[in-house]
């Protein structure tokens, strides 16, 4: 796991900074620089002895986790966030913890407190500083939708700053249900961006008492549709737990049937974190038990020419049929391997297991070869 | 603030699954037919061609409102398009959407056209469906004039797709006409910028290298007649004094070392003959390197067209034939051999995808003019192919005029007009409520030739017969052989073979 949160004390730090590392760690600080004070920022694991005019933090744990050209959130009070790893392909700008939704196994549970603006301002001054040759950005929550217009004119921000990243939204999709929204969408429409929403069920009543609202089915449904209809670019998401296995071969289906233009389906592990421990009852169910309808229905759907992938499975648990859908999916900063991987021969191709999760399965266990073959 | 705070707690409480129930455990029909498929199934089909395969009684069970909330069918009638919750589903659009989808192959109208630029030939096959006349008579050729005014008429057809196709006779006898025919569209496409897909149809015994080095750079298909081992493709196709197998064998093998070897296709025509070998059939295709092949139904333009007892003992036969060979060929995809059975698959593509289906003999809208036309050596057009047959024995009721004739009153005039009321079968007496109809089609040159009413009359069709077994057949296997049949259907659907990992 890596760390993207870490304190020390305040010195001379006015407001919230952010600042982007100018070195390595050198001698057991790192200099950092921000443009809005126009002043270099000192970052340092040790307590100086005298006091300074500089902008400093000091006596911070570790600086390990921070390397140049990363960008930082540095809090009056000491807190220093890391919002921009250079070195990693799984940076998001996060727009916000509250959620329209309340999925019940949410790995990241929303709160109820009004956070848009803080992060908005945050976001606008990070696009800004964000190297214009990244070539992946991420933008989550909470709800990212719920900026309403200023979601319109953040990706207007994108598209100017950074005309070539490729950029993944993270949204439930519901309030694509209304049609003028989307038209608003199609403007800032670019080839490079892709809409990743879920859906769990293909029965109404289900999906919406996966995510505990009613009425999401349809609203994600023909948010679908309205996006389909002007060309947005669109990845369908089903998370696999105890209230999604069941009907998996059914939603595939109609996936197929009514959803035809999805570019990408993703077969999600669950990450049990969050919501998922506290419903641990009514989702924890072992992948070793759901199988046989995970294979129906990403073989049925790699045959009808979809893009299939599985992300946050470990392969031991699943059918070698199956192997080659699997993703390393899990972000670098909370990717780990169990001890009984050492000795797996898959181990180079698996994606591993969360960090966060409370739970693993019980059937994580070295793969080996034997003869060139590889069996359980 | 407490307010708010009051309601967002309420809103993070998590409710039970029972909570989400917005309906009434009442429902509404969605509309829907059925169709008996076996002694103890029945499948129901819902407007857009989704289906399930159910036990005998569960139409009427739906429809008499006796299906239980608690019943797991209750959540795929729903899911599934064929009850609604309320009386107006949430997701009617979506149907919406999913039905234009279906019949989108109507947004592009007339795409294949088809030129028969020479009526001469150098066979003589007892099947052929058009009165051939010598090689030798060029006075049956298409004049330039003829020609051009065809060419003319195809870049009005709105669609930005358009197959040109050549047709005789043997087209190839008259090489001259289908380069010009070729480079003229090709001249006029610089303004209309269509995208244009050239077929020459040949007996692929008249080949030379021009006509070779013609077809390669304009990227033309060659398709051509199969119709099985040498016996039987010489019994059916006599040429005087040479051995048609050979020679059209060597023309497949040279055409796909000179164009490529997706670029040449096969079709087989089904004789009284032929119905005796089906396997043998589909052996001598594999042999020679198809993976796809067409068990064409017995066409009865060539037949004794108005003796009814006769198609009808030769339709029952040509379905034993078209069953022995969808079996074998069924037991080889099992085998890991990937060969298609391309009508099949037209109607497994009705029904396993939601996609449109455009094959002019098998459609509603049927496919005359709608999708298809023919300019007739003589230039007179034709609303099919069969038409032009139905002509040549002195029928002119689907000749739709001539190619100096405006374009108007050839694909929107009277003739038009009047075919129009025998050619969507929703409407189609015996068609309307038939379980089958989104897969099927209207098909009122057949009805005139064989029953001399263009509506036609279902309890006597052979068109109807054929059909209606061959998708309860396919219905059939899918029920009782389940997943792995429909994997192979789901592989031709798609044009894959099955890949299996590791």
């Amino acid at each position: 796991m890596i760390q993207l949160k870490t304190r020390g004390f305040a010195v001379n730090i006015p407001e919230k900074l952010l600042a982007i590392v100018l070195t390595d760690v050198q001698d057991n600080e790192i200099v950092c620089f921000s443009s809005s004070i126009n002043l270099e920022i000192v970052l340092s694991t040790r307590i100086p002895t005298s006091s300074s005019t500089k902008c400093m933090v000091v006596g911070i744990p570790s600086l390990m986790h921070l390397s140049k050209g990363d960008i930082v959130l540095i809090d009056p009070n000491g807190t220093i966030n890391t919002l921009f790893r250079k070195q990693s392909f799984h940076n998001s700008l996060f727009i916000t913890d509250r959620c329209n939704s309340n999925c019940l196994m949410c790995s990241q549970p929303p709160k109820n407190f009004d956070d848009l603006d803080h992060h908005f301002k945050i976001n606008t001054e990070l696009i800004s500083l964000l190297p214009k040759t990244i070539k992946e950005l991420g933008i989550t929550g909470g709800e990212p939708t719920l900026l309403g217009r200023r979601f319109i004119t953040l990706l207007e921000q994108i598209n100017l700053e950074l005309p070539t990243t490729n950029i993944h939204i993270l949204t439930n999709g519901r309030v694509f249900a209304w049609k003028n929204v989307v038209e608003k969408l199609q403007r800032v429409e670019n080839k490079r961006t892709v809409y990743g929403i879920p859906l769990y069920s293909d029965y109404y009543q289900q999906h919406d008492y996966i995510v505990q609202v009613k009425g999401a089915f349809r609203q994600t449904i023909l948010g679908f549709h309205n996006m389909a209809r002007y060309g947005l670019r669109l990845e369908l998401r089903i998370v696999l737990h105890l209230q999604s296995y069941k009907r998996l071969p059914s939603l595939s289906k109609y996936i197929y049937k009514n959803l035809p233009f999805v570019e990408h389906v993703a077969f999600m592990g669950l990450e049990h974190t969050g919501y998922a421990i506290k419903n641990n009852d009514i989702l924890w169910i072992d992948p070793k038990e759901y199988a046989d309808e995970l294979e129906e229905s990403i073989m049925f759907l790699d045959t009808m020419g979809l893009t299939v992938s599985i992300y946050n499975l470990q392969l031991c648990l699943l059918k070698p049929s199956l192997w080659k859908f699997a993703r390393k999916s899990i972000s670098d900063w909370k990717q780990k391997y169990l001890d009984e991987c050492v000795n797996c021969a898959l181990l180079s191709n698996c994606g591993g297991v969360f960090t966060t999760s409370k739970v693993h399965s019980n059937y994580i266990k070295a793969v080996t070869t034997i003869a060139g073959q590889i069996k359980e | 603030m407490q307010m708010e705070n009051k309601i967002a707690k309420e809103f993070r409480k998590f409710k039970p699954f029972d909570f989400y129930q917005t309906g009434t455990e009442k429902y509404y029909l969605l509309p829907f037919r059925f169709h008996q498929i076996n002694s103890e199934k029945e499948v129901i089909v819902n407007e857009v061609g989704d289906f399930l395969i159910v036990p005998i009684g569960t139409a009427r069970r739906i429809a008499e409102k006796e299906i239980e909330y608690e019943e797991s069918l209750f959540i795929d009638l729903v899911t599934n398009f064929f009850i609604s919750e309320k009386p107006i589903p949430d997701l009617i659009d979506v149907l919406a959407t999913r039905y234009r989808t279906k019949k989108s192959f109507l947004d592009d109208f007339t795409a294949l056209h088809i030129f028969v630029v020479s009526l001469r030939c150098n066979h003589s096959c007892h099947y052929c469906q058009v009165s051939r006349v010598s090689e030798n008579r060029q006075d049956f050729d298409m004049s330039v004039e003829n020609l051009k005014h065809a060419i003319e008429h195809m870049f009005r057809s709105p669609s930005a797709a358009v197959t040109m196709e050549f047709q005789g006779g043997e087209p190839l006898l008259a090489f001259e006409k289908i380069k010009f025919g070729v480079e003229y569209a090709k001249l006029l496409n610089k303004k209309y910028q269509k995208e244009i897909t050239f077929v020459i149809c040949t007996n692929a015994t008249v080949f030379t290298q021009e006509i070779f080095d013609f077809c390669y750079y304009h990227e033309i298909r060659i398709s051509t007649s199969l119709d099985g081992p040498e016996f039987l493709h010489n019994a059916n196709r006599p040429k005087l004094g040479t051995k048609s197998y050979e020679m059209v064998i060597d023309g497949i093998n040279t055409a796909r070392a000179e164009l490529g070897h997706d670029m040449v296709s096969a079709l087989m025509t089904t004789t009284a003959l032929s119905l005796n070998y089906p396997i043998e059939i589909i052996e001598n295709y594999i042999e020679n390197g198809f993976d796809h092949i067409f068990l064409r139904p017995i066409s009865p333009y060539g037949f004794a067209l108005k003796n009814q007892k006769k198609n009808h003992y030769h339709t029952r036969k040509y379905l034993d034939f078209y069953k022995k060979g969808l079996d074998y060929i069924i037991q080889l995809n099992k085998e890991g051999h990937f060969i298609v059975e391309d009508y099949t698959t037209i109607i497994l593509k009705k029904i396993l995808t939601p996609f449109p289906v455009s094959y002019v003999d098998l459609q509603s809208p049927a496919g005359i003019i709608n999708n298809v036309v023919v300019y007739n050596y003589d230039g007179h057009v034709y609303a099919s192919d069969e038409s032009r047959m139905l002509a040549e024995s002195g029928d002119f009721t689907f000749r739709i005029g001539h190619v100096k004739d405006d374009y108007k009153s050839l694909f929107y005039g009277e003739k038009a007009r009047y075919f129009a009321n025998f050619w969507s079968n929703e409407s189609l007496a015996g068609c309307s409520d038939c379980g089958f109809q989104t897969y099927c089609g209207a098909d009122p040159v057949f009805h005139h030739a064989s029953q001399s009413d263009l509506e036609g009359y279902r309890p006597t069709s052979d068109f109807c017969l054929k059909n209606m077994e061959i998708i309860r057949h396919i219905f059939d296997l899918i029920d009782k052989e389940g997943k792995q049949v429909l994997s192979i259907f789901n592989s031709w659907v798609n044009n894959r073979p099955i890949i299996k990992a590791l």
